[in-house]
Formats: structure tokens, C-alpha cells, sequence
């Protein structure tokens, strides 16, 4: 594709979607297919899918626990109206009725419902309203168009540069300023250089790299090739979690449709600059979320974590430097380069700018994925996805196995790096566990050492043996059979696990236990001094089980 | 990667086997790729066939066996003719996901891991598949299975497995 082609594409699509006389979105996610929105949009295409009724897949819409989602949007310009929980019949009902003029309340969310109105979508700009599985879907809404931009007026370094100068940092948990990283590996003595996705969504309960690598894959791959023209790399890799068969498909085809298209491959858009991108499925191992062992795996190798240094950027896949980001931050990077680092910067707080993508889940009344400036506080994040269901709010969990929890007394904190650090906790990926007074938090330390103890790679004996002894320690108080002194015992083994593992997990595992301690000291006693749990979640729990 | 289809014989899941191998170019850094590809075609990782990688991507046999115990994905037994996953994930596990996996083992009277002696039905859990709005929920073959109570949702694993089990449908 030349570079005239790309924009004369961009902008026939948006005459013909100007012409198109209703406009259907199906929402196709994972949540909303499991609950048959296939069938609706197979339906909804039978009957209309003509030139005056545009019916499309699209991706995430946002309020997962909601769908099947459809979106009903007319060319006079009014404001879209989203409908939940469809069904073939309901769905073919509404539009009639939307044909012959009215507005139908039946399965109608409202206007203003907070869930959609209140997010400032940059990441998910497009997710919900182009068709992941079309490159011209892509194109129609702005596709590609930073990458053109970057390589017809930027120099790699002036990308680079931008991106530094926007202040983003990674989204994948530990906050590393992006730009820094960018710049290491443009200055390392390298023959070859690589550019690696990190799609391995391994935390339970996050769920926001599924969501834009199934919802807007080519904002992934735009993010990826601007990457690899600003750090000087000509192959790339995403590393997408085995458990994603939905995202896998999309990728592939997405990555299948801009080769074909040009918009990878060799000499992209008439420039000098070349970038291929292969896909590579996990297999089912927390553990290579941490970026040396997810290097080992996409080599076919045990996914076992080395000790940094040397970082990948100076050594990486097949010892030449290499860049890995998380999904999330390479979908931040298409905009900034449009928008410019001010406009990113303007948003969120100081340290921590731009927004982030949260996946909402737990006792909330709609779970789903949501993406806010950073620093909006958690009370905000909570209202919007309507408050807590059977209960008041007793704790969020933020940053999964690796992370701590946000008490009520602090549901004001704003979401950002530092001050989720100075709770205890950390940002993590964006999963965002709400519990209500029924949780017990003793219970909850416990599932997540037993997760480390399941994913822990056994090559440190901290993290392997310690996970095995934490996990015991927690079965005993949170059966009423432990006295004080494995309290203790349990705090000392965590600061031991913490200071002397080797990689992330094992360093990371007993944030959960130290955050619950933190905070719910009291209730870890009660299971002590009554010989059970307070809220009766453990006691229901003593039977043999794996988990 | 050549799409799944159903090799009828041991012939055609050879042949596919060695397309594979050559799309790959006998590269050892595609072994997580071939792999994944042996254990579509023949539902698990049969001993022999690790052994026969091994000799094909010349690397130790002890390293492809490393490879393919290291990762859960990978099977080196074969499931039962049906198979159910609990997701176990936190937003399950605070629902009932645990309960439902125990549940479902009292039922079945199998522990999660293993297979019914006859190969009918098997069961394991899995952390997390990111659909957490129907937490908790099972998947049954390709099915997604979530209600609002354990026994509720376990009653209904046990309908649509008597379902498909009478149909004689395979996944």
C-alpha cells in the first residue's frame, strides 16, 4: 500500500459509513459471544445487512456482565443507544422498532449510564466501534495513520523522544518509563534488535489486554511497528496467552491483512523501513508473564526467569537487544504520536499520565472494562460500575497474585503508581477484584499463595519452597488450627520470600498476604481466637480440594 | 499454521506432523509451536511422539519432555471423551468457583486432574479465563457454562453432559 492509498482508504470508508442509514454493532468479546451474540448478529445480518442498515462484529463495549450488546446508531446523528442481554428475537425486535422511528426502552441502558459516559477511552478509542477482523474497519477510524505520520516526519529518535517526553510509563505493572526503555534499546550495541508484545494476561482476574487484542488488534500491531521504526528493530513477536483463542484468531488475521495490505512487511509505506510480526501461544504458565522467562518460551524453552542484568534490552531473544512492552502500552503509543506527548500528558496526574484500561470484576453490579484518566480515585471506579452487589464495600484487590488490597477506609485513593505503592499495594495490569463484607480476607491470601505455589517455575528454592510453606501456614489459620507464632512465622517468611527470590513472582507472592495483614490484621486473630472464620467462608471451604 | 481438521489415521496425522516440522524449518525454537500443533492433532502428547520431536528438532529428549511438563497447557495424557474446566480464577473463586470444582468431583468421583475410568469425562481447573462477568462458570468442551448457584451450575455441567453423551456428540 502506498502512502496516497492509505489515505485515500481512510477516507472512503468514512464517506461510506456516512452514507450507511442505521448503523448495528454487535458487540463481539469473549463475554458476549459465551452468551450467544453470534447468533444475534447472524440474525441481525439475515434480515438487514443492506446498504441502508450497516450491520457489524465489533469489539468490546465495555459492560461485559450486560451482553450480548448491541448498538443502534442512526446517520441524523443521535446519540447511540445500547442494548443488553439480546437475544436473536429481542435484537430483530428493537431494530424494527427503530426503523419505524421509535426509541424502544425494552433492554435499553440508559443515557447516562455512568459505566459508559464516564470513561475517557484512548487505549479502547476504537474498541466497540470498528470490526477487529477488518483492516478497512481499522483504517476507517484512523488505523494506521499514526504510523504514516511517524514515518513520513519524524525521525526514529524525534519518536522516541515523544514518547519519553509523554511520561508513559508500562502498563503491564511495574510502571517503567516507556521512553527510557525505547531509548536503551535504540543506544545498544546490537546486530539485530526485537520488538516483543507481552500478551501473556496471566493475573486472574485481569482481563484488559484480552479485551483490546480481540476488540482493536491493529492498534496493537500500529503501537508495535512504530515501536520497532523508533528503536531500529525489523522483527517482532506477540506472546498472547494460550487461554485467548479468540485474541490468538484476530491477531493472526489482523497481522495475515496488514502484511497483505503492506503495512507490514518489507519497505512499509515506500520507506526504507521494514517490520514483521510472528504470533507465538502461550502454553498455560503464569510465570512467563515476567519478560525473561516469556523470552525463554517464545525460544521454545522452559519458561524459566534469569537474573537481570543484563536486561533485555541489552540482551534478549537470541542475545540481541530486544523492547517488551505489555499490550496495553503499545496501544497507548498510535495516539500519542497523533495527539502529541502534551495532549497525553494533560491527562491523568503528575507521575502517572494518560488513562488506564481497568477490568472491574468480584461484587460489583456490572463487571466489565473501563478505561479512565489515572488518578481517578477507586470510590469513582466503583460507582461507575454501579456499586457493590449483596453488601457494602470491604476491599479491591488491585494487581492480582502479585498485588495488595485498598481497604474502605482508603476507597479515595487515587488509582495512580505511587500512591497504590504507598498503600501496599501496586498497579499491577489494571484487574481490579471488588469484595464485599462476606469475603474473608484470610481466604483470599490464601488463594493466591495457593495460585504461586500452582505457578511458581521451582527454579529458586525462596519462591519454591516458600510458596509450599506460606500455603500451609495460611491452610492452618484459615482452619482455626494456628496460634500466634505462625502469624509471625508467616510474616517472616514473607519478608524472606520477598527480599531473596529470584524473579518477580516469588518476590512478588506474599504482597497479598502482607497487604491483608496490613489491613485486616484483626480478622487473620479472629480465625486464630474463634478457631474459624468470622465470615464462615473458610469453614465452608475445608473440604479436599486443589485450589 | 495448518487449520485443526480431523486426521482419520495415524498416516494423516504423521503427514501433518511432518508439514509442520518442515513449515518450521526444523528449528528447535519452534518447539512450543509444534507442540501446540501435536496436541490438536492427537488430543494429547503421546510419549513416542515427544521422542520422535525430539529426534526431528534434534534436541534432547529430556529437554522436549522439560518443554512439554513445564507448561499446564500441555497434556501428556488423554482426556476423557468430554471434558470440563472450573475456571478458578479470583473473581470465581470468591463466587463459588472452588466449591463448584469440589462439587463437581464429589459428583463425578474423580478428583480435578483425572479421568472417569471408562474415558467417558474428565476434569481439571484452569486460573482464569477472562470472562469473569460469568463467574462462576465451567466450560464443557467448547461450552461455557455459568449460573448463579453452585449447585445450580453444577446440576446444569450434568445435564448438558447427559445431553451430549446421549447424542453422542463429540467435542
Amino acid at each position: 500500500m502506498t502512502r496516497d492509498e492509505l489515505r485515500h482508504k481512510s477516507r472512503c470508508a468514512r464517506e461510506t459509513r456516512t452514507a450507511a442509514g442505521l448503523r448495528i454493532s454487535v458487540c463481539l468479546g469473549s463475554p458476549c459471544v459465551a452468551t450467544g451474540a453470534e447468533a444475534v448478529l447472524r440474525a441481525l445480518r439475515e434480515s438487514y445487512g443492506d446498504r441502508a442498515i450497516e450491520v457489524i462484529g465489533t469489539g468490546c463495549m465495555g459492560p461485559c456482565s450486560r451482553g450480548p450488546l448491541i448498538r443502534i446508531e442512526d446517520r441524523r446523528g443521535n446519540r447511540a443507544a445500547y442494548y443488553e442481554k439480546t437475544t436473536p428475537a429481542t435484537a430483530m425486535a428493537t431494530v424494527r422498532a427503530h426503523l419505524e422511528g421509535l426509541n424502544p426502552d425494552q433492554g435499553r441502558l440508559p443515557a447516562d449510564l455512568p459505566f459508559l459516559i464516564r470513561q475517557q477511552r484512548v487505549v479502547l478509542a476504537n474498541s466497540g466501534i470498528c470490526d477487529p477482523e477488518s483492516l478497512a474497519s481499522s483504517l476507517e477510524n484512523g488505523g494506521y495513520a499514526a504510523l504514516l505520520h511517524a514515518i513520513e516526519k519524524m525521525a526514529p529518535e524525534e519518536v522516541c523522544h515523544e514518547i519519553s517526553a509523554s511520561g508513559l510509563r508500562g502498563r503491564g505493572g511495574a510502571g517503567y518509563p516507556t521512553g527510557t526503555k525505547w531509548e536503551l534499546v535504540r543506544a545498544a550495541k546490537s546486530r539485530r534488535r526485537y520488538v516483543v508484545a507481552n500478551g501473556d494476561e496471566g493475573d486472574p482476574g485481569a482481563f484488559m489486554d484480552r479485551t483490546l487484542m480481540e476488540s482493536d488488534p491493529h492498534r496493537l500491531l500500529e503501537g508495535m511497528a512504530i515501536a520497532a521504526y523508533a528503536v531500529g528493530a525489523t522483527q517482532g513477536f506477540i506472546y498472547v496467552r494460550g487461554e485467548y483463542p479468540l485474541a490468538a484468531r484476530r491477531l493472526r488475521q489482523a497481522i495475515n491483512e496488514a502484511t497483505r495490505a503492506g503495512l507490514l512487511g518489507p519497505h512499509i509505506l515506500e520507506s526504507g523501513f521494514s517490520f514483521t510480526i510472528r504470533l507465538r501461544i502461550g502454553a498455560g504458565a503464569f510465570v512467563c508473564g515476567e519478560e525473561t522467562a516469556l523470552m525463554a518460551s517464545i525460544m521454545g524453552r522452559r519458561g524459566q526467569p534469569v537474573i537481570r542484568p543484563p536486561y533485555p534490552a541489552q540482551r534478549g531473544l537470541w542475545n540481541q537487544s530486544t523492547l517488551i512492552n505489555n499490550v496495553e502500552t503499545f496501544g497507548c503509543i498510535a495516539p500519542i504520536i497523533s495527539k502529541g506527548a502534551d495532549w497525553f500528558k494533560s491527562i491523568g496526574v503528575p507521575g502517572s499520565s494518560g488513562t488506564k484500561v481497568f477490568s472491574i470484576s468480584g461484587d460489583v453490579a456490572t463487571v466489565g472494562v473501563m478505561e479512565v484518566p489515572l488518578g481517578t480515585p477507586l470510590r469513582e471506579l466503583v460507582a461507575m460500575s454501579g456499586g457493590i452487589s449483596n453488601g457494602n464495600f470491604k476491599a479491591a484487590q488491585t494487581g492480582g497474585a502479585s498485588g495488595g488490597c485498598i481497604p474502605a477506609s482508603h476507597l479515595d485513593t487515587p488509582m495512580d503508581y505511587e500512591s497504590l505503592t504507598s498503600l501496599g499495594s501496586i498497579m499491577g495490569s489494571g484487574g481490579l477484584i471488588i469484595m464485599n463484607d462476606r469475603r474473608c480476607m484470610a481466604d483470599m491470601a490464601r488463594f493466591f499463595m495457593r495460585f504461586c505455589q500452582d505457578e511458581s517455575c521451582g527454579k529458586c528454592v525462596p519462591c519454591r519452597a516458600g510458596t509450599e510453606q506460606a500455603a500451609q501456614l495460611l491452610r492452618r489459620i484459615t482452619s482455626g488450627d494456628a496460634t500466634e507464632d505462625d502469624l509471625v512465622k508467616l510474616e517472616e517468611l514473607c519478608h524472606l520470600m520477598g527480599d531473596a527470590s529470584l524473579c518477580g513472582l516469588g518476590m512478588a507472592a506474599p504482597t497479598p498476604v502482607l497487604g491483608t495483614l496490613r489491613w485486616f490484621r484483626d480478622e487473620y486473630q479472629a480465625h486464630l481466637r474463634a478457631g474459624g472464620c468470622p465470615t464462615g467462608v473458610c469453614d465452608r471451604e475445608k473440604h479436599p480440594c486443589h485450589v | 499454521m495448518i487449520p485443526h481438521q480431523d486426521y482419520k489415521t495415524e498416516a494423516d496425522r504423521h503427514d501433518a506432523m511432518e508439514q509442520i516440522l518442515r513449515q518450521h524449518r526444523h528449528s528447535p525454537d519452534a518447539l512450543i509451536e509444534v507442540l501446540h500443533f501435536a496436541q490438536e492433532n492427537y488430543g494429547y502428547l503421546p510419549r513416542e511422539l515427544l521422542g520422535r520431536l525430539a529426534e526431528q528438532l534434534k534436541l534432547p529428549p529430556s529437554l522436549v519432555y522439560g518443554v512439554a511438563s513445564f507448561y499446564h497447557g500441555f497434556r501428556l495424557e488423554p482426556r476423557g471423551r468430554h471434558h470440563c474446566t472450573v475456571c478458578t480464577g479470583t473473581s470465581c473463586h470468591i463466587k463459588g468457583g472452588t466449591a463448584l470444582l469440589a462439587e463437581l468431583e464429589r459428583r463425578f468421583g474423580i478428583s480435578c486432574g483425572e479421568t472417569a475410568p471408562d474415558g467417558s469425562f474428565s476434569l481439571d481447573s484452569v486460573r482464569c479465563l477472562g470472562v469473569c462477568d460469568l463467574a462462576p462458570l465451567a466450560v464443557l468442551d467448547d461450552d461455557i457454562i455459568s449460573a448463579e448457584t453452585i449447585d445450580a451450575l453444577a446440576d446444569k455441567v450434568c445435564q448438558c453432559l447427559a445431553e451430549k453423551s446421549s447424542t453422542g456428540k463429540s467435542p
